[in-house]
């Protein structure tokens, strides 16, 4: 099946995101102000497109093109879908706050696109080259994103950051695959795990220490990208610094890509090495659960406590991930869906409470707002109890699946540990709902969201309640991806 | 169609208060408040006629589970959406409903802001509490068990007093971290019997150490929201706090919670560890009876008196359970219901009061039965009951207790008997410096005495405490063979009789 035809259809929703992504640039030198509302319904019809092809050509089976770079399997589809889904929501969420600060241009949507193919190439990666590009090009869409309103000094400087640390994270990433290509002399993800399990290969060469320092920096290179603890430096800078428009970006869909980057080559590839990278992965999940939940606590500004909150939130991903089970990785894709659902909706909130130069990012922004609007202020009730995992909401099954899968995986005293910190973590949540109901409003200006966003947003909000009723589905669903992706040798 | 509703009639019992307050939610606001207030009593009187099913066509002969009803949930879990009662869970529901009809009626003029809001969160609370009674799988009740903290959390902190902020907080906060180790523990267990269901837990053989660990952390959970001696000091300040409602609702019902859930599930699944521990916990119990009772005394704030006189009465309930024999078990049982009468009432006598004077100081009071003679036989009347006055049903649950602790150890009943003084003394001198004397200020000179609505609420709680206290047959009856059905169970680890699920 090697011919290019094949390739062409596996990589087909690629090639569409990437010539609309062209197509607006192009397009956006002919239109004016009036018009180019034009560009974002484009936009979103890229998106529907390519949900439609990969939906129309997913099957169950797993298959390579590219010369076995590229791979099309359940699991890179439904990341993809759920990418679409979430970028769909994002460019909802942000029209009007771009709209009111100069920022609705051509090129925002067409850096989305580009952000979102690199994502897409990043889940559908079987080379570990593959997998490094997808995620230079979204690095370098994100960053450019962060810094797009060009006047903004905060932005800027957090742009600035972003970019030094992230180059440094990419460079850790880079050189620990090529110790590992050293090693094993190849980059592909399944003949890398081949490799590995052949018992002739450390014997014959002695590389096990190669591999455990490659392994080391790959590990560092992912924790970055996930924002894990000791590499979380960034994320509270860049969440608070950029346009919340970004930081929904940032907070929600690239965590999808982050967490397929992980599957790719800590589960596919270098599963053999499990033994290796479990404690690592341990000991920066227990680290990220401390300072995120404990920092947390201490923060005024609301994103910048998102951002402390999605650290403790990697935190539990890692408990996931770290089981390096079917089951964990099920339940780590269970948990990173879940919080993109809940981070879309706490970000899209803020955006809607910011006007014209108001941003409503500070906590004391939120008083009162169930005197103000008390159907917003329930819609962010249900959003903060299920970040603090409180039935009836999905988070609540988001850690029940992580936890049950450590529990399994052995690791019974960290959950106990991990479930003392969630339940420190609850308290910075509650205090947003003390915020919304029990304290008088400041701020009286009438809040007037756009039909669309409201619409959109109560859908998304009430998702969280819905799926935590009947989480099923959901769990079915990255079971299903999970299993059908990764085959480990009996 | 009427068998169809009886074999639902768990599921109405919890959804109908719970639909009951979305309607309240959709409909109701504070422009047309007695429509709210009409749509509120009306779904509480529905939600309150859903569950008097449970008493009329229960089999009293039967110590299992009963009005079973089940369908898969989460197959991935094995979780699933059983219910079905017993002896012990069925007067706690009617309690339930029946308390929440009646915070309902109290709030009636009481409540003028965001009235939709607090009544929704009383009867969404309410399915919420006959849901814990009622879930058969454990991650259900674990839901249930949470997600009754969100109402309470909202009421507390958007209705409550000054301090209500800190109070509810940390209501939550005591309450999640004690839920938490149940959750693991739940893990454990379903890692062992490869289910959720209750009844397969009941099942699994386990050593004494890994028991153990499991009854400590159902400890955590349930020890909390007891709440037993040390843990309980989140109890005065959430009383103190809470609106008339809140308060009423966390004595009379959401204290039964951990009571329950101790026979549900610590005892009967770490049994030997039950048997094991069982010095501590009576030791636990003791000293929330006696020195509770005493810290009850030296209280200047009414409601905080009767925070700690209910902790002392929970401490009864907990002697009961772990001197296993059936007399403390069916007295712990019927102390639980007849302090959800007596401590409702105490509750809403001191919310009229506060309602009147926005006081709840005891010195702030005096000589209030010459101006309200007919609410002082009330208040009384309940203080009577709270002191354990014979003839009104405190009496009955801690003469229980007591004669079953006196089959187990004579000092047991010596030191649980000394409540029969501390509890007069504390009740008997609070209802001496408010009601009687010379009447102390030009405000309680001013009082006005009950209304209808008021003498309705506390004439039907008077009935109660005296109907069950001159006759608890019908409380000690439907329990009678789910205790005898424990008792055995708590002797041999594999239970006589287990229901398969039939889906």
């Amino acid at each position: 099946m090697d011919n290019i035809q094949y390739d062409m259809i596996t990589a087909l929703p690629e090639i569409i995101v990437l010539s609309m992504a062209m197509f607006i640039l192009i397009l956006d030198l002919f239109l004016t102000d009036k018009t180019r509302f034009f560009i974002y319904v484009l936009a979103q019809f890229t998106l529907f497109a390519a949900a439609y092809f990969t939906l129309t050509t997913h099957t169950p089976s797993v298959g390579y093109s590219f010369s076995d770079m590229f791979v099309d399997d359940a699991l890179s589809d439904v990341l993809k879908l759920m990418m679409y889904l979430s970028t769909s929501l994002i460019l909802v969420y942000t029209r009007n706050y771009i709209k009111l600060r100069g920022m609705f241009r051509g090129e925002f949507y067409a850096l989305v696109l580009f952000a979102l193919l690199g994502m897409m190439i990043m889940a559908s990666g079987q080379s570990m080259l593959t997998i490094y590009m997808g995620l230079e090009l979204l690095s370098l869409c994100v960053y450019s994103l962060v810094a797009f309103d060009r006047d903004n000094v905060k932005a800027t400087e957090a742009a600035m950051k972003y970019f030094v640390l992230g180059a440094l994270a990419s460079g850790l990433l880079l050189y620990g695959m090529s110790m590992i290509y050293g090693a094993t002399g190849t980059l592909n993800i399944s003949q890398i795990a081949a490799a590995l399990i052949d018992p002739t290969l450390i014997q014959s060469t002695g590389s096990h220490p190669v591999l455990i320092l490659g392994v080391v920096f790959i590990v560092s290179g992912l924790a970055f990208k996930l924002g894990a603890v000791p590499f979380q430096m960034w994320v509270p800078d860049v969440y608070e610094g950029s346009p919340t428009a970004i930081t929904l970006f940032i907070g929600s869909v690239t965590k999808l890509s982050a967490f397929a980057m992980v599957i790719r080559l800590l589960a596919q590839g270098l599963q053999p090495l499990a033994l290796d990278w479990q404690g690592m992965l341990l000991i920066m999940a227990v680290c990220s659960m401390v300072i995120g939940n404990i920092t947390a606590i201490a923060q005024t500004n609301l994103k910048r406590m998102l951002a402390y909150s999605t650290i403790s939130h990697i935190g539990f991903l890692l408990f996931g991930l770290m089981s390096a089970s079917l089951n964990g990785y099920a339940s780590a894709m269970f948990y990173i869906a879940s919080y993109v659902i809940m981070s879309l909706a706490s970000f899209g909130i803020v955006l809607l409470l910011s006007r014209k130069d108001f941003e409503a990012d500070k906590l004391d922004d939120l008083k009162g707002l169930n005197q103000r609007n008390p159907w917003i202020a329930f819609l962010m009730l249900i959003v903060m109890f299920s970040m603090a995992g409180v039935p009836p909401t999905l988070g609540f099954y988001a850690k029940f699946t992580v936890l049950q899968a450590a529990v399994q995986a052995g690791f019974i005293w960290f959950v106990v540990f991990a479930v003392l910190m969630a339940a420190i973590g609850a308290f910075y949540y509650l205090r947003v709902v003390k915020l919304m109901y029990f304290d008088e409003p400041v701020d009286h200006t009438p809040i007037q969201p756009s039909a669309d966003m409201k619409i959109v947003l109560s859908i998304n909000a009430l998702a969280l309640l819905a799926l935590g009723l009947m989480p099923q589905s959901l769990m079915t669903l990255c079971a299903y991806a999970i299993t059908h992706s990764l085959q480990y040798p009996k | 169609m009427l068998n169809n509703l009886l074999s639902h009639i768990l599921s109405l019992s919890i959804w109908v208060p719970i639909l009951a307050g979305v309607a309240v939610l959709a409909l109701g606001s504070d422009k047309t408040p007695n429509a709210t207030r009409w749509i509120a009593l009306v779904g509480g009187l529905a939600a309150f006629a859903a569950t008097i099913p449970l008493y009329t066509h229960f089999n009293f002969a039967y110590g299992g589970f009963q009005f079973q009803e089940g369908i898969r949930w989460i197959p991935a879990f094995n979780i699933n959406y059983h219910l079905g009662v017993d002896g012990i869970a069925v007067p706690l529901i009617l309690l339930t409903s029946f308390t929440t009809v009646i915070v309902v009626i109290a709030a009636w003029e009481v409540i003028t802001l965001r009235i939709a809001q607090y009544m929704a969160a009383f009867l969404i609370m309410s399915g919420l509490m006959i849901g814990v009674f009622s879930a058969l799988d454990s991650i259900l009740y674990y839901v249930f068990w949470e997600a009754m903290l969100i109402p309470m959390f909202l009421v507390i902190g958007i209705w409550g007093g000054p301090n209500r902020v800190y109070a509810t907080i940390k209501f939550f906060l005591y309450t999640l971290l004690g839920s938490l180790l149940m959750l693991v523990a739940f893990i454990y267990l379903y890692y062992q019997t490869g289910s959720f269901e209750v009844v397969d837990f009941y099942a699994l053989p386990l050593g004494l150490k890994p028991q153990i660990l499991i009854f400590m952390a159902f400890f955590m959970a349930f020890a909390v929201k007891i709440p037993m001696w040390p843990v309980h000091t989140w109890l005065p300040d959430a009383h103190v706090e809470a609106p008339t409602g809140g308060s009423v609702v966390l004595a009379a019902i959401a204290l039964k919670l951990g009571g329950y859930s101790f026979l549900r599930f610590a005892m009967p699944i770490s049994p030997d560890a039950a048997h094991y521990l069982a010095p501590m916990m009576i030791t636990l119990s003791l000293i929330a009876v006696v020195y509770i009772a005493l810290v009850a005394l030296v209280q200047q704030d009414m409601k905080k008196l009767i925070a700690y006189s209910s902790i002392s009465h929970m401490g009864f309930v907990t002697l009961g359970f772990f001197i296993f024999n059936s007399l403390g078990l069916e007295g712990a049982i019927v102390q639980m219901i007849s302090h959800g009468f007596i401590s409702a009432a105490m509750f809403l006598s001191v919310g009229v009061l506060y309602d009147r004077m926005h006081s709840r100081e005891i010195a702030d009071y005096g000589g209030v039965a010459n101006t309200m003679p007919t609410f002082a036989a009330f208040a009384v009347l309940f203080a009577m009951a709270n002191s354990g006055l014979p003839g009104t049903s405190g009496f009955v649950g801690e003469f229980m207790v007591i004669l079953g602790a006196l089959q187990a150890n004579f000092w047991f009943a010596f030191l649980a008997s000394t409540t029969l003084i501390f509890g007069a003394a504390y009740t008997l001198w609070m209802v001496k410096r408010v009601f009687y004397g010379a009447i102390a200020n030009h405000h309680v000179a001013e009082l006005k005495d009950i209304n209808k609505r008021e003498f309705l609420i506390l004439g039907v709680l008077a009935i109660m405490v005296l109907g069950f206290g001159l006759y608890p047959a019908p409380i000690i009856e439907i329990t009678h063979a789910t205790v005898l059905q424990f008792i055995s169970q708590m002797h041999n680890k594999i239970p006589s009789v287990v229901s398969a699920a039939t889906y």
